[in-house]
C-alpha cells in the first residue's frame, strides 16, 4: 500500500502532536465529555501550529461548505467516493473548525482521501492549509448573526481565497447568486444548479447591488452583467442531468429537495475523482441517515422522526420535508451558544402552512417560537418535553409525530430518545 | 374607515434578521383592534409610496446600507412622507440612515436621510446580546427588553431625543437607547424589535391613527409571559 506508512513519515513532533491529540479524544470521549474530535485536535495544534498542514500534505483533500447542508453533504460525498477503495477520513461528527479538521486527519492518518466539512469563516484559512483538490459551495443565506460573520462578507472572503488557490476545483451552487458570485474568482469551477429554495438574501447583485432579474432559476443583473453560469449538472424536479445531459432519477432514501441538490452537488464531486455516475449514485441511495437526522425512532408504542435545522432556509427547507397530517408535528427551539442567543429569525420563517395541523412547541425557547405561530395564526399547545409531546400529539388524534428542533434542542431529544441510527 | 397603511422599505436591501415581525406585530394589533390594514413591501428598485402611515426599515450589512440610502435619497418619498408627518420606526442600520451621516464599508462616512438629528459612527468593539432600557417618561411605554446586534455609536444632536436609558446592553453607546423626533423613532433593539415591546407598537399606531382601544387580555398574554421570561432571564432576582 502506497500511503500504509504515511504517518510514520510525519516529522517528530507531528508524530508526537498526534500521538498526544488522539490520547486525549480517547479520554474526552470515555470521561462522556462528547466524541472527543475537538478536544484532541486543539491539544495537537497547541503542540504543533502547522499540524493540520502537514496531516493534508500528500491527501487529497475535499473541502465542503454552506450554510446549509454541511453534514449531510459531507457524508453523502464520501459515501459517493467509496467505489474508489481508498480510506477516506471526514469528520463526521460536524466538528468542522481547524481543530476537528486536524482530528478527523489524525484519526485516519493512512487515509489517502479527505472529506472535510468546513465552517463558512474558515474557508480562507483551511483552503491555504489544506490545499484542495475541490471545495464545495453549498448555499449562504442568514444564519446566526450573533455568531456567525455577515454573508455578504463571507462572500467576498471567499472570493479572494479562491482567486488565490489556482490548483483548487471549486464545485459551486450555479443558483445561488451569493455562491456563484464568490465561485466566479476560481480557476476551475464546475457549476451545478442545485436550486435555491430560500430566496431573501439574493435579491440584489453581490457585485453591485443592484436588483437582480429573477425568473424561476436562472437570474441575472441588469447593471453590471452578471449572470448564472451555464450549467453542467442539474437537479430537475428528483432527477439528476448529468454532463452528457441523460436524466436518472435519484431515487435517495434521505428525503426532501435539499438533500436532492446535497446528492447532486456530491455526484459532481465524484465525477472529478473519476467515480461515474451511477456507481455513485447507488452508494447515495443507501445513506438513510446522517449524524441522526431523519432518524425513526418508536417511543411509548409512537412513532417519532427527527429533523434538525438551523435557520430560516433550513427550516423552510425542513417545513417541506414534513410528513402530511395526520401526524403531528413538534417545533422545537433553544437559543444556547451553538443555536445563536438571538431568537429573532423566527420571524423569517413562514409558518402559515401550519395551519390546521396539529402543532406542538417545546424547547427552552418556547414561547417565543409560540408568539410567532401566534403571529401566523397556528394553533398550537406548549409542551415540556418529549414525552408531553407524545401525549398531546395523542390526545389529537395524530398517529406519530415529526420533530423538527434547531441544534442544542435536538441534541436533548437525541439523547432522551437514544443514539440509535 | 380608510386603512391604515403600512410600508416595509426595501426588505431586499434591510432585512437581515427577523424585521418581518415588526410589520406582523403593528399588522396584528391593529386588527385585533378592528382596523383595516393594507402593507406593501418595497423592494430597492421600486418607487416609494408617498402616501403610507407607518414606514418600517430593518437592520443591514455595511454595503446593503450604503445602497439603500443612496436609493432612499434618489427616490425622495420617505423623506416626503414624513415631512408631512407619517410615522417612522427603524431598527439598527436603518436607525443610523435616518440620521445626518453613519459609518459605512471601509470606515468612510455616508450622508444618511437627516430625517433624526443622530451622528453615528463605528464602535471598537460589536455590542452582542439582551439589552434591556427605560422609556423617555413622556411616552408612556414600558421598559424595552430587546436583542442588540451592531458595532454603532451614536450620539444625539439637540434635535432628537432619547428613546430611553439602558440598563443593560450598550444602544448608542452613552447610556442612552435609540431617538425620536416628532414621529420618527429608532431604535438599536434589532429585528423584530415590537414583539417584545407591544408598548412600543402601540406607540406607533397610536401616533399614526389617535387614541386606541385596549385589547383583550388573553390576546396579550403570550406577548407578557415572553416580557417576563427574558427581563427575568437578564435582571438580578431581587
Amino acid at each position: 500500500m502506497e500511503f500504509s506508512n504515511q504517518r510514520s513519515r510525519l516529522p517528530m513532533r507531528a508524530r508526537l502532536a498526534t500521538t498526544v491529540g488522539g490520547a486525549a479524544a480517547t479520554v474526552s470521549r470515555l470521561a462522556g465529555k462528547g466524541d472527543g474530535s475537538v478536544i484532541g485536535g486543539i491539544i495537537g495544534l497547541r503542540l504543533e501550529p502547522s499540524l493540520l498542514s502537514i496531516l493534508a500534505a500528500d491527501r487529497q483533500v475535499v473541502l465542503v461548505t454552506g450554510t446549509n447542508g454541511k453534514t449531510t453533504t459531507t457524508r453523502l460525498i464520501t459515501a459517493a467516493l467509496a467505489p474508489l477503495g481508498q480510506g477516506i477520513a471526514s469528520n463526521i461528527y460536524g466538528a468542522n473548525m481547524e481543530a476537528g479538521l486536524t482530528s478527523a486527519l489524525s484519526r485516519a492518518p493512512d487515509a489517502p482521501l479527505a472529506v472535510l466539512e468546513t465552517d463558512e469563516k474558515y474557508i480562507p484559512a483551511m483552503v491555504k492549509a489544506t490545499n484542495p483538490k475541490v471545495v464545495v459551495l453549498l448555499n449562504l443565506s442568514r444564519d446566526q448573526m450573533d455568531r456567525a460573520a455577515e454573508i455578504w462578507l463571507l462572500a467576498r472572503r471567499w472570493r479572494e481565497a479562491l482567486a488565490s488557490a489556482p490548483g483548487c476545483r471549486v464545485v459551486a451552487n450555479a443558483d445561488d447568486p451569493l455562491v456563484a458570485w464568490a465561485a466566479s474568482g476560481a480557476r476551475q469551477v464546475t457549476w451545478v444548479a442545485a436550486g435555491q429554495r430560500w430566496r431573501e438574501d439574493s435579491w440584489c447583485c453581490p457585485n453591485c447591488g443592484s436588483h437582480l432579474r429573477r425568473d424561476a432559476d436562472d437570474w441575472a443583473c441588469g447593471e453590471c452583467g452578471g449572470r448564472r453560469p451555464p450549467v453542467t449538472w442539474m437537479l430537475y424536479g428528483d432527477q439528476v442531468i448529468d454532463p452528457s445531459g441523460q436524466a436518472t432519477p435519484l431515487e435517495l432514501a434521505l428525503p426532501g429537495r435539499a438533500n436532492a441538490s446535497n446528492a447532486v452537488i456530491a455526484l459532481a464531486v465524484a465525477e472529478a475523482f473519476g467515480v461515474h455516475m451511477p456507481q455513485a449514485l447507488r452508494e447515495l441511495r443507501a445513506v438513510t441517515s446522517v449524524a441522526g437526522r431523519y432518524t425513526q425512532v418508536n417511543r411509548r408504542g409512537f412513532d417519532i422522526r427527527l429533523l434538525l435545522a438551523k435557520n430560516p432556509a433550513g427550516w423552510l427547507e425542513a417545513l417541506d420535508v414534513l410528513a402530511p397530517p395526520p401526524a403531528a408535528v413538534l417545533l422545537s427551539v433553544n437559543a444556547q451558544g451553538p443555536d445563536g442567543r438571538d431568537t429573532s429569525w423566527l420571524w423569517d420563517v413562514d409558518y402559515r402552512r401550519l395551519r390546521g395541523r396539529n402543532v406542538l412547541v417545546g424547547g427552552e425557547r418556547k414561547l417565543d417560537l409560540a408568539l410567532r405561530l401566534e403571529a401566523d395564526e397556528v394553533p398550537f399547545r406548549l409542551v415540556n418535553d418529549i414525552d408531553e409531546a407524545i401525549d398531546g400529539a395523542r390526545a389529537l388524534g395524530s398517529p406519530s409525530l415529526e420533530v423538527l428542533a434547531n441544534y442544542t434542542a435536538f441534541q436533548q431529544y437525541r439523547a432522551v430518545l437514544g443514539r440509535t441510527q | 374607515m380608510r386603512p391604515l397603511r403600512l410600508v416595509w422599505i426595501y426588505p431586499d436591501l434591510l432585512s437581515t434578521y427577523g424585521d418581518r415581525g415588526n410589520l406582523l406585530v403593528l399588522e396584528r394589533r391593529a386588527r385585533l383592534r378592528g382596523m383595516p390594514v393594507e402593507w406593501a413591501e418595497v423592494h430597492a428598485n421600486q418607487p416609494v409610496p408617498r402616501d403610507g402611515d407607518i414606514y418600517l426599515m430593518g437592520g443591514g450589512e455595511d454595503l446593503p446600507q450604503t445602497l439603500a440610502t443612496r436609493r432612499l435619497q434618489a427616490d425622495g418619498g420617505l423623506q416626503a412622507a414624513a415631512s408631512r408627518g407619517a410615522v417612522v420606526f427603524a431598527v439598527c442600520a436603518g436607525y443610523q440612515m435616518l440620521g445626518m451621516e453613519f459609518g459605512g464599508a471601509d470606515d468612510t462616512q455616508v450622508q444618511g436621510l437627516g430625517l433624526l438629528d443622530i451622528r453615528s459612527g463605528r464602535g471598537d468593539r460589536r455590542a452582542v446580546g439582551e439589552i434591556v432600557a427605560d422609556v423617555d417618561p413622556a411616552l408612556n411605554v414600558p421598559q424595552l427588553t430587546g436583542f442588540e446586534n451592531h458595532q454603532g455609536v451614536t450620539r444625539l444632536g439637540p434635535g432628537a431625543r432619547p428613546l430611553a436609558r439602558t440598563s443593560l446592553g450598550t444602544g448608542n453607546g452613552d447610556g442612552t437607547e435609540g431617538a425620536y423626533a416628532g414621529r420618527v423613532l429608532g431604535t438599536y433593539l434589532h429585528g423584530p424589535a415590537l414583539v417584545r415591546n407591544p408598548g412600543l407598537a402601540d406607540l406607533l399606531l397610536f401616533w399614526a391613527a389617535g387614541p386606541l382601544p385596549p385589547l383583550p387580555p388573553q390576546a396579550e398574554d403570550l406577548a407578557q409571559r415572553l416580557r417576563d421570561e427574558r427581563l427575568a432571564a437578564v435582571t438580578p432576582a431581587q
